[in-house]
């Protein structure tokens, strides 16, 4: 495969995971903010999260061809970010879990918080280990 | 692992881009690779060797 192709099937690849990502979103803003719109009908609900579901399963395996796509160098860059990703997610969350359980913070350990981790871990982890690896 | 890849280039008077291109992998990957970053795996160990008409073990040299 030429360099060229490469480029073009990871461009390709990143588009698609990016429309299945932010449809996946939309749907989870869809039911979070919609169910007020709805009157709070569970029908509603369950189809829509059942919407999400699927949507979710389009973006899990949009990720999985993303991720065959890339070339061995770039595949090791990820899989480190996700390794890392992983294992901060586990021992921040079940810190925060246990911040909760123990009552030392007020309010409810909220997941979103968890997925902000995730995300601002991976993205960071990527652009270190781009910088590592140039 | 140590490496001849950038002398072999430069003797072919390609640049990474170009290697990138016949070998099907990112200009980076070769950066990385010749710089000793990166090890590369046994297929492209085996692209790159074809390419430049070599045995692996004379263009890649295991340091352990």
């Amino acid at each position: 495969m030429k360099h060229n192709e490469l480029i073009a099937r990871n461009k390709r690849n990143t588009i698609k995971l990016a429309f299945w990502t932010a449809a996946w979103v939309l749907t989870i803003a869809l039911v979070t903010f919609g169910y007020k719109f709805w009157d709070q009908s569970p029908v509603i609900s369950v189809i829509t999260i059942s919407v999400n579901l699927l949507i979710g399963i389009g973006m899990i395996i949009a990720n999985m061809k993303y991720l065959n796509g890339l070339d061995e160098l770039q595949r090791k860059i990820s899989l480190e970010a996700m390794g890392i990703t992983l294992g901060v997610t586990l021992v921040a969350g079940l810190a925060y879990s246990m911040l909760d359980t123990t009552n030392v913070i007020s309010n409810d350990a909220e997941i979103s918080y968890l997925v902000m981790v995730m995300g601002l871990t991976y993205i960071t982890a990527t652009v270190i280990n781009n910088i590592k690896y140039k | 692992m140590k490496n001849r890849l950038k002398v072999l280039r430069a003797e072919k008077e390609m640049t990474q881009a170009q290697l990138a291109d016949e070998t099907g992998v990112s200009r980076q990957t070769i950066n990385a690779i010749e710089k000793g970053k990166f090890d590369p795996s046994l297929p492209l160990a085996f692209k790159i060797s074809r390419l430049f008409n070599m045995a692996i073990e004379d263009i890649f040299e295991d340091e352990t």
